[in-house]
C-alpha cells in the first residue's frame, strides 16, 4: 500500500499545477464551509441563548390547551396550586434541572392617569425569574436592577409612548376569571429592554402583586419557566419530565401538563432550522465541488496516461492494483486540500475572533460574533471530503484497472 | 516440452463492416531458452502475433498454449497474473514508467506485481542494473537518460522476475546501430545464462543476423522457417 502511496503522490506531483489548482479549489471549498459552520454556529448560539436566557428559559410547563391560546393569556387555564406543587416535586427530582420559575401573566389596562394602553404582565418570584433567565436583569435598562413588591418594570415601548419614568405611579387595571375588574397602583420601578419573540414586550411584577390584582386567593400559575444545567440535554430532560408529568391526568382522564422545549415556543427556532438548512446545503456544494473537481482531474490523468496504465497491466500488475493507484491519487487530493483547507479555515476563524465582528439581533446590540471550530466538525467534514474524493476518483481508476492492455498500449 | 504452442492461431479484427485477417492458421512451436524472431512486411501480423503468445489480446480461433497454459482461457485479472509471473515485455518505446527512477522501474515487477521480500529484491535489482550497465545511472528518472540506456533498463525490468519468456516488439527500432547491438548482446547474454527464452518481432537485419530461429510472417501467414547466424547450428 505505502509503495502504491509513492507512486501516487508522484504522479500528483508530476502535474504540479493542476494538482495545485484542484486541491485549491477543494481548500478554498473546505474552508468556506468551516468558516460558515463556526460563524452561523455561533450566531445561532448566541441568539438562542439571547432568548432562553433573557425570557423564555429552555423548557415551559403550561396547563394543557394554553400554548394553543397563549396570545389573550387566558387565565382559566392555569395551573392550579395543586397541580403546580406536584410539577414542583417532579421538578426536584430532575437534576439537570438547574432551576425553574412559575409565572402568572396576565393581560390588563395600564394608565398614568392621563393616558390609557393595555398590558401584558407576568408576575414572577424574582430570585427565581433571575436563576431561571439570567439575562433578565440585563434586560433592564433604567432603575434599580430588581423586581420588588409594589413595583412594576414596564416594557420601553410602553415608557417611550405614555413618557412614563421610573419612580412615576401608575395604575395596572385587570380583569379576573370570574369577571370582576380590579386596579391598583405601582410605583415604575425599571424600564425593561423588549426581546424578539413571545412576552418580548411584557411587564414584570412581584408575583403577589399580581395575586392581588387578579384577586386570586390560592396560588394559580400560567407557566413555569425551567433552566437545565446542561443546554445540550435540552430533549433528553424534556423527555423525561413530559413522560413523568404525562401520568398526571384530570377528571376527564386527559394529561393535565405541557411540557415543551423553547424550539417549540420560539418563532426564532425556524431562524435557526433555516441556519441548519443552509449549512446542510453549503455542504452538499462543497461535495460537488469536490466530486466534479476530483473527477476531472483523475478522467485526464486516466486519459494522459492511458500507455503507461497498457504498460504496467502487461507486465502483470493486477487490476485491483491499477484501481487503488488511481483512488490513492484521489484519495491524497482530497487529504491536502482538506488539510490546507482546514489550516485555512483555523486562521480566518482565529482573525475574527481576533477583529471581534459585532452584530444586532433584535433590540439587543454588540453581541459580539465569536466563532469557534470543534475538533468534531473539522474531522466531520474532512472526512466527508476526503470520501468524496475517493468516490469520484473511483469511476476513472475502474476505467483504468478494466483497460485491455493491448488497446492501451496502441493508444498514441 | 514445449515453451509455446501454437496450432492454427487466427486473428480477426472486425471493424463494422470490414474484416481484417491479421493472423491465418499459423502453428509452430517453440522450445525452451530459444532466441528467435518474427520477420515481415508492415501490416503482416508481427504484433498481433507476439500480443497473443503475451497474453495481452486472444485468438480468434486455433489453440495457443503458454508454459502449458491455455492462455485464452483466463480471465482479465488471471492473465495478468500469468503474465506477472511468467512473461517479460520490452517495447519499442521502452515504456518506462516516468515518476520512477532506474532502479525503482526494474524493482517495480518485484516490488507491486510481485511481493518479493526486500533483501532479495534487492540483490536481484542490482545485480540485473549491473549486467545492463546501468548501475552508476540507477537514481535518474527515465526522462534523464538515453534511448538506449533506457532500453537496457527496460530489459533489466523484463527480466528481474526470471521469466521464462520474454516478449519483444521491434525492441531496436528506437535505437541506432551501436546500442541495438549492445542490447541484443545483453539480451543473448541472459538467455545463455538463465535460459530465458526471447521473441522479438523486427524489420532489424541487426537482429535477424542475431537470433537462432527466424520466422517470416506474410499477410498473416507463416511462409518460412529459417536458421538464424546465431543459431546453435550456424
Ligand atoms: N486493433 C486493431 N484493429 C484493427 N485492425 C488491426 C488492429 N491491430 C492490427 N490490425 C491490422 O492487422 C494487421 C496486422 O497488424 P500488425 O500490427 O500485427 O502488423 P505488424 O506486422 O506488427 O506491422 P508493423 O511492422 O507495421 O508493426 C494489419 O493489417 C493491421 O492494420
Ligand atoms: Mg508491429
Amino acid at each position: 500500500m505505502l509503495k502504491l502511496f509513492k507512486i501516487a503522490v508522484r504522479n500528483l506531483s508530476r502535474y504540479k499545477r493542476r494538482t495545485l489548482l484542484t486541491s485549491s479549489l477543494i481548500a478554498i471549498g473546505v474552508m468556506f464551509v468551516l468558516v460558515f459552520v463556526a460563524a452561523s454556529g455561533s450566531f445561532k448560539y448566541i441568539m438562542i441563548g439571547q432568548i432562553t436566557d433573557s425570557m423564555l428559559g429552555h423548557l415551559q410547563v403550561h396547563k394543557r390547551g394554553y400554548v394553543a391560546s397563549i396570545d389573550s393569556l387566558p387565565l382559566t387555564l392555569n395551573l392550579s396550586e395543586k397541580a403546580e406543587k406536584k410539577l414542583e416535586e417532579t421538578m426536584e427530582k430532575i437534576i439537570d434541572i438547574e432551576s425553574f420559575s412559575p409565572r402568572i401573566k396576565f393581560g390588563g389596562m395600564f394608565s398614568n392617569f392621563i393616558e390609557t394602553t393595555n398590558i401584558r404582565v407576568n408576575g414572577v418570584y424574582p430570585e427565581k425569574e433571575i436563576a431561571t433567565v439570567p439575562l433578565f436583569l440585563s434586560r433592564i435598562k433604567q432603575g434599580k436592577k430588581s423586581i420588588k413588591e409594589g413595583e412594576i418594570l414596564i416594557p420601553e415601548l410602553l415608557a417611550n409612548g405614555l413618557k412614563v419614568k421610573v419612580g412615576d405611579t401608575v395604575v395596572v387595571i385587570a380583569t379576573n376569571r370570574d369577571g370582576s375588574v380590579n386596579g391598583k397602583k405601582f410605583v415604575v420601578g425599571g424600564i425593561i429592554e423588549s426581546v424578539t419573540g413571545p412576552g418580548g414586550r411584557d411587564g414584570y411584577m412581584h408575583i403577589k402583586d399580581a395575586m392581588e390584582v387578579l384577586r386570586m386567593e390560592e396560588m394559580e400559575i400560567s407557566e413555569v419557566a425551567i433552566r437545565l444545567k446542561d443546554f445540550s440535554k435540552l430533549n433528553a430532560v424534556s423527555n423525561r419530565l413530559d413522560e413523568m408529568m404525562s401520568k398526571e391526568l384530570n377528571k376527564q382522564g386527559k394529561p393535565i401538563f405541557d411540557v415543551r422545549t423553547w424550539e417549540k415556543l420560539s418563532p426564532f427556532y425556524n431562524v435557526a432550522r433555516m441556519i441548519d438548512v443552509m449549512t446542510f446545503f453549503i455542504k452538499l456544494m462543497l461535495i460537488a465541488i469536490v466530486l466534479v473537481s476530483i473527477m476531472n482531474v483523475m478522467i485526464m490523468a486516466v486519459f494522459e496516461r492511458i500507455r503507461e496504465i497498457g504498460t504496467i497491466s502487461a507486465i502483470g500488475t493486477k487490476p485491483k492494483k491499477i484501481l487503488s493507484l488511481f483512488l490513492i491519487e484521489g484519495f491524497s487530493l482530497g487529504v491536502f486540500g482538506a488539510a490546507i483547507g482546514n489550516i485555512l479555515a483555523l486562521g480566518i476563524v482565529f482573525l475574527i475572533n481576533l477583529v471581534k465582528i459585532t452584530f444586532n439581533f433584535g433590540r439587543q446590540s454588540g453581541l459580539v460574533l465569536s466563532p469557534s471550530l470543534s475538533a468534531g466538525d473539522i474531522l466531520w467534514i474532512s472526512a466527508i471530503v476526503i470520501l468524496v474524493s475517493v468516490v469520484a476518483a473511483f469511476q476513472p481508476a475502474f476505467k483504468a484497472s478494466r483497460m485491455e492492455p493491448v488497446d492501451a498500449l496502441r493508444h498514441v | 516440452m514445449s515453451l509455446v504452442n501454437a496450432e492454427n492461431l487466427t486473428k480477426v479484427y472486425t471493424m463494422g463492416e470490414i474484416e481484417v485477417k491479421a493472423l491465418q492458421s499459423v502453428s509452430f512451436e517453440i522450445e525452451p531458452a530459444s532466441f528467435i524472431s518474427f520477420i515481415g512486411p508492415s501490416g503482416s501480423g508481427k504484433t498481433t502475433l507476439l500480443n497473443l503468445i503475451g497474453c495481452l489480446d486472444k485468438p480468434t480461433s486455433g489453440t495457443l498454449k503458454v508454459a502449458e497454459v491455455n492462455t485464452s482461457e483466463l480471465t482479465h485479472k488471471e492473465a495478468a497474473a500469468f503474465r506477472g509471473k511468467n512473461l517479460g515485455f520490452i517495447f519499442q518505446d521502452f515504456n518506462l514508467i516516468p515518476v520512477l527512477t532506474v532502479y525503482e522501474n526494474v524493482e517495480y515487477p518485484l516490488l507491486i506485481v510481485q511481493n518479493v521480500p526486500s533483501e532479495e529484491r534487492k540483490t536481484r535489482v542490482i545485480s540485473l542494473l549491473k549486467t545492463v550497465g546501468m548501475t552508476d545511472q540507477k537514481d535518474k528518472y527515465p526522462d534523464q537518460i538515453s534511448g538506449g540506456q533506457k532500453q537496457r533498463v527496460a530489459v533489466a525490468r523484463a527480466l528481474v522476475t526470471n521469466p521464462r519468456l520474454v516478449l519483444a516488439d521491434e525492441p531496436t527500432a528506437n535505437l541506432d546501430s551501436k546500442t541495438a547491438f549492445m542490447v541484443i548482446d545483453i539480451m543473448r547474454q541472459m538467455k545463455e545464462e538463465f535460459g530465458v527464452t526471447f521473441i522479438f518481432s523486427t524489420h532489424d537485419p541487426k537482429i535477424v543476423s542475431e537470433v537462432e530461429t527466424v520466422y517470416t510472417l506474410q499477410d498473416g501467414m507463416l511462409i518460412g522457417r529459417a536458421q538464424g547466424k546465431g543459431g546453435r547450428y550456424a
